[in-house]
């Protein structure tokens, strides 16, 4: 994962609640056994509807997507988050976030920043006056800024999240630093394994 | 000791490490892994040169994408074929075992581990698909994961997580006759809301649950992820471990007696405080329906389809209007005069053997209405299996409805099981999502004798419609 620190891009307003992982991403998209080529799915069952924000050449080539309230609620799919980082946002800025696409987007370098719905309302008024207007999102001070509008608001984050997105640490390189630990942690822990359940073709052997 | 929650006791018993400033690092004694959020993960070990620590805590089943047509018919979807071959090379390369298509032990990841008795009490389960919840009916830590959670897990078999919150949910008093698990866990949802849950694993309490099977309590918990939660719990009582009693995963003869001792341990001390604690009145409950596009927006199915008036809010004003218009509804229609196109009973919240005998006991003697198509997918084969010994399947032909192979189906139409644009059905899953059956489709939650009921009326209809 790449170190994150400042990001600096356009913003886009989605201006919708509610906004499932589903509809980041359908369905359909999952049965990709690689990890690029997303973004093309990245809310397909709206993007042929010529009104919606995406379509609009105003918004084209944003980084920052400006969600409602719990965005990412539902199916613990991964693959909304490489298909709006595939797309090309780099951060989401909305009211409430679902918990298991909030925790996806950590583990990618997807910036989630929580701000109060107010605020968040008046940013999205700030772009929609000016979509020309540069958003700033520092991690490393928790800032969001739109500097040309003189507004700026500080936001919070799990310091662990903090640190490894401005490192750009790898989750499973840090845990297996641990070795040991998961090591003597095993041998007093009694929970019962496969073996000796199946065969190797996968037939139950006790009945 | 002071008093702790069945949640406390699960979590403190799988910490690995908890470092200052950082996540707890959690042991998972189980990992369950389908086809469909695994590729990437088995991808990212061959990319870095990692192997699978603990191949004998992880199994892995096709599910998500499987057709549902007979096992002899290829798959045509060349798309699905490539996962579902991918998930045989990865398990093969890394010492899995797995159930592929067909396979005697195939079925929904979340069907399978409770009835082939690896899912146990006292376990931290987790598998790449957010229903994992489900497994929390007997007593065991058990949550969806992304797909780099799972090659974290398959890495070094541990999760760095963040402690979440316990809540009790109880069900006080006993559910009127008619009122099944589903409609349960459909009230839980509604009360609770989409985002009630977030940060808490709900427990499930009172004589409302007490009283069910396991395969009902599999039911709600397999829900309490529709309510934002993370898990959900029933404390073990004998209900429990007579379900598990001679399963293949656990210990047999005086060992099973054992075990059983030591998973009588997994439930809340009588005086154990939860962050938070909500009450339903389990008499007031009732058959319900969903009426929009999001899981809590329920009603009564004797009720009525509201109307954006009846919110103050807003936001909830929009938000309901904007569902209406999506599944085609006007304010104040009678729910039982709302026409279906299809019928779906299956998915992992109500496709468990005693999901289809309710229905099959609603289904016999009667038929599908015309321009109805109504299907049946057993969780797993040895659903299948079972339902075919007691003659269920025999009872679902002859009234019309489809009887196919065990899979994910029409829950989340990754298979050719799908709606068509303006469809709408009546559907055991536990998702009504835009689209999430097919694109355009119209989804209404209910439960299994709801769903056989309105196969044969043709519109949303109780059981009592059918069988007086
Ligand atoms: S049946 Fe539906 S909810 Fe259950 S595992 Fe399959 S797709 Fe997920």
């Amino acid at each position: 994962m790449k170190p994150v620190r400042v990001l600096e891009g356009r913003a886009v307003p989605l201006e919708r609640s509610d906004v499932d992982t589903d509809q980041i991403i359908p369905s359909d998209w999952l049965k990709r056994v690689e990890r690029t080529g997303f973004g093309r799915g990245l809310f397909s069952e709206w993007r042929d509807d010529p009104g919606f924000v995406l379509n609009d050449q105003r918004y084209v080539g944003a980084s920052i997507l400006i969600a409602g309230s719990r965005f990412g609620t539902g199916s613990s799919r991964e693959h909304a988050v490489w298909a709006l980082m595939d797309y090309g946002f780099e951060a989401i800025i909305a009211p409430s976030f679902g918990d298991i696409f909030r925790n996806n987007s950590s583990k990618q370098g997807l910036v989630i920043v929580q701000l109060p719905s107010s605020d968040v309302e008046e940013l999205n008024a700030l772009i929609r006056e000016d979509s020309t207007r540069l958003v700033v999102v520092d991690v490393d001070d928790l800032r969001v800024e739109v500097p040309e509008a003189g507004w700026q608001r500080t936001f919070s984050l799990d310091p662990m999240i903090r640190e490894r997105l401005l490192n750009g640490w790898d989750d499973i390189g840090l845990t297996m630093r641990r070795e040991s630990a998961i090591t003597t942690f095993e041998r007093g822990h009694v929970s019962p394994t496969l073996t000796g359940v199946f065969d190797h073709e996968g037939h139950a052997l006790a009945q | 000791m002071p008093s702790t929650t069945l949640f406390e006791k699960l979590w403190d018993e799988h910490v690995v490490a908890s470092p200052e400033g950082e996540p707890t690092l959690l042991y998972i004694d189980l990992h369950l892994v389908h086809e469909v959020t695994s590729p990437q993960a088995f991808d990212g070990l061959r990319l870095n040169g990692r192997t699978v620590r603990r191949p004998d805590r992880t199994l892995a089943t096709a599910d998500h994408n499987v057709p549902t047509d007979p096992i002899s018919t290829p798959v045509k979807d060349p798309v699905s074929r490539r996962q579902l071959e991918a998930l045989e090379e990865n398990c093969e390369e890394f010492g899995i075992t797995v159930f592929p298509r067909g396979h005697e032990n195939q079925g929904i990841v979340h069907i399978i581990g409770p009835e082939l008795g690896v899912t146990q009490p006292g376990m931290t389960i987790v598998c790449g698909d957010s229903h994992t919840s489900t497994h929390g009916a007997f007593g065991a830590l058990a949550f969806g994961i992304g797909t780099s959670e799972v090659e974290h897990v398959l890495a070094t078999q541990t999760l760095p997580q963040q402690k979440a919150k316990s809540m009790s949910v109880t069900l006080k008093g006993k559910a009127p006759e008619g009122v099944s698990a589903k409609d349960i866990a459909l009230a839980i949802v509604s009360r609770l809301g989409t985002g009630g849950g977030a940060g808490y694993v709900l427990e499930y309490r009172g004589d409302a649950i007490r009283e069910l099977s396991m395969e009902g309590r599999m039911t709600i918990c397999n829900m309490s992820i529709e309510a934002g939660a993370r898990a959900g719990l029933v404390a073990v009582d004998e209900v429990t471990i007579d379900y598990l009693r001679g399963r293949p995963g656990v210990p047999q003869g005086i060992d099973f007696d054992e075990a059983a001792a030591r998973w009588r341990r997994y439930v809340s001390d009588d005086d154990a405080s939860f962050d938070n604690e909500v009450v339903i009145d389990a008499r007031e409950l009732t058959p319900y329906v969903t009426w929009g596009t999001n899981p809590a927006q329920v009603v009564a199915l004797s009720g009525r389809v509201p109307s954006p008036d009846d919110y103050d809010d807003a936001d909830e004003k929009a938000a309901t209007a904007r569902s209406l218009a999506y599944m085609d509804l006007t304010p104040g229609t009678p729910v039982r005069s709302i026409p279906v196109d299809v019928v779906f009973i299956g998915s992992c919240t109500n496709s468990r053997i005693e999901d289809l005998r309710a229905a099959a006991h609603v289904a016999q003697g009667h038929r599908v209405a015309s321009g109805v198509r109504a299907l049946v997918v057993p969780g797993s084969h040895r659903v299948k299996r079972q339902a075919e010994d007691e003659g269920l399947d025999q009872i679902f032909l002859s009234a019309g409805f489809e009887w196919r192979e065990p899979g994910c189906s029409m829950c989340l139409g990754m298979n050719p099981d799908q709606l068509q644009p303006g469809q709408r059905s009546a559907s055991t899953s536990n998702r009504n999502f835009e689209g999430r059956q097919g694109r355009g489709g119209r989804t209404h939650l209910v439960s299994p004798v709801v769903a056989a009921a309105t196969a044969v009326k043709g519109r949303f209809a109780t059981p009592e419609e059918v069988t007086s």
